[in-house]
């Protein structure tokens, strides 16, 4: 079912959209928040469970302290308030995604408050307000079976996986955004990429939104000028993707001025982001919103950091993103365009690495964001998952400088370095792939390319320079393009002259 | 502060217990008296008391971010209502989509 949406653009001159958006983090701890379970991605089901994330009888949690530090940093990261003391809250619903009928969260005493994220809209700064960043745990993993999609319409029953269950979470939550105009699609996409960079350069997480270290609730709400209290909103979940972000609010906003220019009044309620067709669905309405019945969690006691704890972990904190981009685009002369490629492709550490092991910044940059990036697309891989390191690939470079390979022959010795025939100058070594200067070799190539192509010589011989290419091209064929093209350019126009 | 048979409906609920009307009449006044019970400790407690969650004066307790040995998957699954592809099998879940 398909529900009726007004034209983005007519919709913005009726109405104002207001977002929140809450983006939940999975921490890269080693183990779990309450208990020592591990975290690893991908275990088979149940492997990774114990009495406390099983909510067993008499088990009691004890917190993470490495979790508690990180939770501290992003909120320090994000210009928030760390609370002087805090607690963990029983959050009650019957769900069999927790195994204990409770998730164990912080209520009305987040550990971090009242910060902010200046984020790059396009070229234009826009500042987030953050409200909170509280910790929480992970849930299960449940499977429908029995229903045409996997999904729970015309299930027969489910199946859970704890192994996720306990895993700690940060919740960040906005305060309402406002201010954003037409801009809303754009200003929600630019913020969860500024917080996963945030995030990513604090190494908290692996920030992997297709893995699910990295998840968005998007809230939309309209009204008809900036003058009006915030009209009813929705919150759309499952948006996995910065795309869908910037898809799911576009997509809401025309639903509801849909449903609000012809006089219908939005109900509160969760709703499902469908990646294939653009839309969203209703799910759980938040009329009958459960009341969770929270209260202070007995089995944990409060968390009262000192403030030399605190300050401690603010000299902790990395250069913030978009000052580091700044700073290295102007080390490394890139512009704007170049930068923004570089950061997409999540290529900017390794360039920095790449740099560092001695390479310009231009080549370092060509590799990584063309390549190499190419490569890993096509093997739907991480670029920083390629067995390849910054060091080979400057080593690559000095082989191009050298005059040892072509730029050709160079994305064969990195096809090489990836397959595992070993570095960079083994696999010159190994596939035999060095550039042929010899005047011996080269000379009798070119005379065979000229006897091949009498036209062509001929055309040389009378002055037309430019036709040497052709040649060159046949010698290169010849040479499997192992040649070196200057010297055989050279003694084409020698032997023609 | 008189708990009401319709407080008792929607607690029970929220908790998914099924009470009758009979048990609802025969709970209410019940849990009235446990609560008047535990109310009395407030005329004791003074403005100089603050209220607490906990028995002890304890914070900041911690365990170091180790990974510690998980239970065996027979085990785990062995107190399951069923099983089924080294999963819980749990009945099918209602009014929500995931």
């Amino acid at each position: 079912m398909t529900a009726t949406v007004m034209g983005y653009e007519e919709a913005l001159r009726s109405f104002d959209p207001v977002l929140g958006l809450e983006v939940h983090v999975e921490l890269s701890t080693r183990s779990k928040m309450f208990c020592g379970c591990s975290t690893a991605f991908g275990a088979p089901p149940n492997t990774q469970t114990c009495p406390v994330c099983l909510g067993l009888p008499g088990a009691m949690p004890v917190v993470n302290r490495t979790a508690v530090e990180s939770a501290m940093r992003i909120g320090l990261a994000l210009g928030c308030s760390i609370a002087d003391w805090c607690r963990f809250a029983r959050k009650n619903y019957f769900y069999p995604d927790m195994p204990k009928n409770f998730q164990t969260s912080q209520y009305d005493e987040p550990i971090a408050f009242d910060g902010f994220l200046d984020v790059d809209v396009d070229g234009e700064p826009f500042r987030v307000e953050i409200e909170r960043a509280h910790m929480e745990e992970d849930t299960g993993k449940s499977l429908h079976v029995g229903g045409s999609t996997g999904r729970i319409h015309g299930a027969s029953h489910s199946l859970l996986d704890y192994n996720r269950s306990g895993v700690p979470l940060i919740e960040i939550v906005t305060k309402p955004i406002t201010g954003t105009g037409a801009r809303a699609p754009e200003v929600a996409r630019a913020y969860v990429e500024a917080l996963r960079d945030l995030l990513r350069a604090l190494d908290v997480s692996d920030v992997r939104m297709e893995q699910g270290s990295l998840r968005c609730d998007v809230n939309v709400s309209l009204r008809t000028d900036p003058t009006q209290p915030l009209g009813t909103r929705t919150e759309t979940k499952n948006v996995n993707s910065f795309r869908s972000v910037e898809r799911s609010v576009r997509y809401e906003i025309t639903r509801q001025a849909a449903l609000l220019s012809e006089g219908t009044a939005i109900t509160q309620e969760t709703r499902h982001w469908h990646e294939d067709t653009g839309t969203t669905s209703p799910g759980r309405s938040k009329e009958t919103a459960e009341d969770y019945r929270y209260f202070p969690e007995p089995d944990l006691v409060p968390i009262a950091p000192s403030r030399e704890w605190v300050e401690q972990l603010r000299a902790t904190l990395p250069e913030p993103p978009a000052e580091r981009r700044r700073r290295l685009r102007e080390e490394w002369g890139y512009s704007e365009l170049e930068m923004r490629d570089v950061v997409s492709s999540g290529a900017l550490d390794l360039i920095e690495q790449t740099v560092a092991a001695g390479c310009a910044p231009q080549p370092a940059r060509k590799w990584w964001v063309g390549e190499l990036a190419r490569r890993a697309n096509e093997s739907g891989t991480e670029l920083d998952a390629l067995a390849i390191t910054p060091a080979q690939v400057a080593e690559v470079q000095q082989l191009v400088e050298a005059g040892t390979v072509n730029d050709k022959l160079a994305r064969q010795v990195i096809e090489g370095v990836l397959a595992g025939e070993g570095s960079p100058a083994e696999v010159v070594e190994g596939r035999g792939l060095a550039v042929v200067s010899d005047d011996g070799a080269l000379g009798a190539a070119v005379d065979k390319a000229i006897a091949a192509n009498p036209d062509v010589a001929e055309k040389i011989r009378g002055g037309k320079v430019q036709a040497a290419g052709a040649l060159i091209g046949a010698v290169m064929k010849e040479m499997r393009g192992q040649a070196d093209a200057g010297r055989v350019r050279e003694l084409i126009l020698e032997k023609l002259g | 502060m008189a708990l009401t048979t319709d407080d008792v409906a929607r607690l029970a609920k929220l908790a998914r217990i099924e009470l009758s009307e009979a048990e609802l009449e025969h709970l209410a006044p019940q849990l009235d008296v446990i609560l008047e019970s535990v109310a009395s400790v407030q005329q004791v407690a003074g403005p100089d008391i603050e209220p607490t969650s906990h028995a002890l004066p304890l914070t900041n307790v911690f365990r170091e971010d180790e990974v510690r040995p998980s239970l065996p998957r027979e085990d785990v699954l062995a107190g399951a209502p069923a099983a089924e592809e080294e999963r819980f099998r749990v009945p099918r879940i209602l009014g929500e989509e995931a």
